[in-house]
């Protein structure tokens, strides 16, 4: 993770030197694309509830940049897969996802959108990244507004390192943590 | 209270058309005979004393082992008098094929869908249907998932999936004989292939 | 038109007669997810419609039969996720109508004020989301507020915001938390407060009543024929309601009345639900003062409820009762059951048929927005293509209920 992928990027921050500007400016580039974030809401299910949770006043996405709704693809940055995508579903997504331009990335909302979630069945796609590359995990069903802020703000971050490794949002509090205290208070 | 619709159909049809009837729960239900599926419904929609002027629900249901092996279950429900009937009809055999029934369509509009879906899930044909197409699955699919026989994980992919390091490992789907073994009466729906 | 890289004749050319195809959908912000409308128009209007779903279908009564009956309350949640908690009331009055069980006075208080809360959400976001998509953005934007008031408290009361999976057969999973009434009763005014000043903003306004008014009515016979139920067959006029016509759980005992339109036309619609959200308060309020503080939640039945943990731990009786139930499923006697109540959309039923064992050998749910679906086609069919949105957005189709 962390790992510059394009050799000639990687290359311009070792030396240092002469590529200053070029580094800036992909600072500075990166820095715009991370608070402009124009969504493309792939809303399918149940998740929908939490999408619009968080862009309503409470949660606010529009805080991070990343509020103006774009229905066309080829005016959107990052693709929300909201909810679940079932096999019928899943040429739609493969191709609104080819009508993106360059620079996208996709962040899969939700349980189901990550892994299918418990619809292991002849209905469901087990993941979206089985059609598409995604560089977003939000698991939770469905995840809670907090969550998906995490999301968006790992997204951010990873934009600004220029980092296309795949990161999952992990929980606030580990759940077993608690549990490993529990067992020691009473043991 | 309890048997008044079945009386009415009795006393009207008789015991060859009325084939079984039952009142478990408070829900009052008969068995139609197959052949005179649309003619009950009609009389029933239409007689002053049943008026059941909407349907609420049709589906299937896949009996597996008895012979015919799909039930069609339609519920019926009268907004005037607030009474409720479930009628049935037996059809197809043991390898799901010769599933014909009347379509209800002309009696009640509503059935169209209901029809639809049933056809979708289980291969029951309704004739003189409008539209008699696949409704919740696409066209591609091949079988009738919620007929016992097909397995549940088995999927039908429109898409070929992407390889990769970045595609998340997920565990196998769950097999036949997986997920709540001891409740089950049955565990040899899906026939071992070979 | 002709291609660009063929030689054609001045002659040759003609204007083109044929209808019109478009595809709306299946991603489409205004199709609520996934629905996609295949319509042929002609100039504006909408010549014929084939309204296709299942892009949601997701196998949920295929996977009701793999697992045991409770292991059900999670898929039904998601099937109308915008008021979980009637869902689980209705599935749960559906297997306990086939065991014969009646739960205790205070879980059908529970039930009731857990599910009219749920059905006030529900109405609030077919509301903003018709609003919405009409180009009102406003009244979306206060009544997810106001959402999200009830799911603080359905998140004080069963742990999570949206899909809870709170209801057990023969009961609830958890008793009411101590200050309950309490939270109830404060955002109570404020919901209802907020749906009302949204509703200002939109009833006499002149555009959305020239968008709303007037379009895709229809006539009760037609409604019914269809096998429409809830607020949609309201809208035209016919006072049916599930709650009134077949009292189930403790509604005999309340006031309420039912919101009943005259058109049947999206304005209708609309403030048919506007309404029900009044009433829904008044049945909470009636059921806060009538609900027992203090009683058992569930049935007192071993074979279908589990025991406390403590006593698992402790005794040997429940741990072989914990067993049995966790292992084998409750066991619902064999025979079928439709369990039908009145759901935010209309009429939601069960069909439930037991083979006797601890797995559900079919269950079926007869969604509500199925059958409004279903006849959204004639609705539409002669309209502009611009009413396809304000609708669609009045039948509330919810995809997870829909395709199942």
């Amino acid at each position: 993770m962390g790992e510059m992928i394009k050799p000639t990027t990687s290359q311009v921050i070792q030396t240092g030197q002469s590529g200053f500007a070029t580094t800036k400016f992909n600072e500075l580039l990166a820095w715009a694309r991370k608070y402009s974030l124009f969504q493309y809401p792939f809303v399918t299910a149940c998740c929908a509830m939490e999408f619009m949770s968080t862009a309503s006043p409470r949660y606010d996405l529009a805080r991070f940049g990343s509020e103006a709704p774009r229905f066309t693809p080829r005016q959107a940055d990052v693709l929300w897969v909201v909810g679940t995508v079932s096999q019928r579903q899943a040429p739609i997504l493969k191709r609104v996802f080819e009508q993106m331009t360059e620079p996208k990335w996709v962040i899969a909302f939700g349980t189901c959108a990550s892994s299918g979630g418990f619809y292991d069945n002849y209905a469901t796609l087990a993941g979206i990244d089985k059609v598409v590359p995604v560089d977003i995990y939000i698991p939770g069903c469905p995840p809670r507004p907090e969550a998906v802020l995490d999301g968006l703000m790992l997204l951010q971050d990873k934009i600004q390192r220029g980092d296309k490794t795949p990161g999952v949002v992990k929980p606030r509090h580990d759940p077993a943590e608690n549990l490993v205290q529990l067992r020691r208070k009473t043991g | 209270m309890a048997q008044k619709l079945l009386d009415i159909l009795i006393e009207r049809f008789g015991d060859s058309v009325v084939l079984e009837t039952h009142n478990h729960c408070g829900d009052e239900t008969a068995v139609i005979d197959a052949a005179h599926w649309r003619e009950v419904a009609t009389f029933l929609r239409d007689d002053p004393r049943c008026k059941m002027n909407m349907l609420a629900d049709l589906c299937g249901v896949d009996r597996f082992d008895a012979e015919p092996r799909f039930e069609v279950v339609a519920h019926l429900n009268s907004l005037h008098f607030a009474h409720r009937l479930r009628i049935k009809a037996r059809i197809g055999d043991e390898d799901g094929e010769g599933a014909l029934l009347d379509s209800l369509v002309p009696v009640w509009a509503g059935a169209n869908w209901f029809e639809r879906e049933t056809y979708d899930m289980f291969g029951i044909k309704f004739e003189a249907h409008p539209d008699l197409r696949r409704i919740l699955l696409y066209e591609e699919f091949e079988g009738y998932p919620l007929r016992k026989d097909y397995p549940a994980a088995k999927t039908q992919p429109l898409v070929p999936y992407r390889e990769g390091p970045d595609v998340l490992d997920k565990l196998p789907p769950f097999g036949a004989d997986e997920g709540m073994v001891f409740g089950r009466k049955h565990l040899d729906y899906v026939k071992e292939e070979d | 038109m002709e291609p660009l890289d063929q030689e054609v004749e001045e002659s040759e050319l003609e204007l083109p007669s044929d209808p019109m195809q478009l595809m709306m959908g299946p991603s489409h912000p205004a199709m609520h997810g996934t629905v996609r409308i295949a319509v042929e128009l002609s100039g504006e209007v909408v010549v014929k419609a084939d309204v296709q779903i299942g892009y949601l279908h997701r196998g949920f009564e295929k996977s009701c039969e793999r697992g045991n009956w409770t292991q059900v309350f999670p898929y039904v949640d998601r099937c109308n996720y915008s008021s979980p908690m009637l869902n689980n009331v209705g599935y749960a009055l559906a297997v306990e109508k086939l065991c014969g069980l009646t739960v205790p006075d205070r879980c059908q208080y529970y039930r009731v004020i857990l599910g009219e809360l749920a059905r006030m959400a529900d109405h609030l976001v077919c509301n903003a989301a018709m609003a919405m998509e009409l180009g009102a953005f406003t009244p979306f934007l206060w009544w997810t507020r106001a959402r999200e008031m009830i799911y603080d408290l359905f998140e004080e009361e069963t742990g999570a915001r949206v899909t809870h999976s709170f209801g057990r057969i023969g009961g609830m999973a958890h008793p009411p938390t101590d200050n309950f009434k309490q939270h109830t009763l404060a955002i109570l005014d404020k919901v209802v407060a907020s749906s009302d000043e949204g509703i200002s903003l939109l009833e006499t306004n002149r555009i959305f009543m020239d968008r709303t008014m007037g379009v895709s009515a229809i006539s009760q016979a037609d409604a019914i024929a269809l096998g429409w139920t809830g607020p949609c067959l309201r809208s035209t006029g016919v006072p049916y309601d599930i709650r009134k016509a077949h009292p189930y759980l403790v509604y005999d005992r309340f006031e309420f009345d039912v919101p009943v339109g005259h058109e049947g036309d999206n304005y209708d619609r609309l403030m048919v639900r506007a309404e029900e959200v009044h009433q829904s308060a008044r049945i909470i309020r009636q059921a806060l003062e009538q609900m027992p503080d203090e009683g058992p939640i569930n049935v007192d039945d071993p074979r279908i409820v589990l025991p406390p943990k403590g006593e698992v731990y402790d005794t040997i009786e429940a741990t072989i009762r914990h067993f049995k139930i966790i292992m084998e499923g409750l066991k619902v006697p064999a025979g079928e059951a439709y369990g039908y109540t009145e759901a935010a959309n209309g009429e939601l039923g069960f069909y439930v048929v037991s083979d006797g064992s601890g797995t559900p050998y079919r269950v079926r749910i007869r969604p509500p927005s199925f059958a409004l679906v279903g006849g959204l086609s004639k609705l539409i069919t002669g309209q502009m293509i611009a009413d396809i949105i304000p609708t669609f957005g009045s039948m509330n189709m919810i995809g997870g209920e829909c395709d199942h």
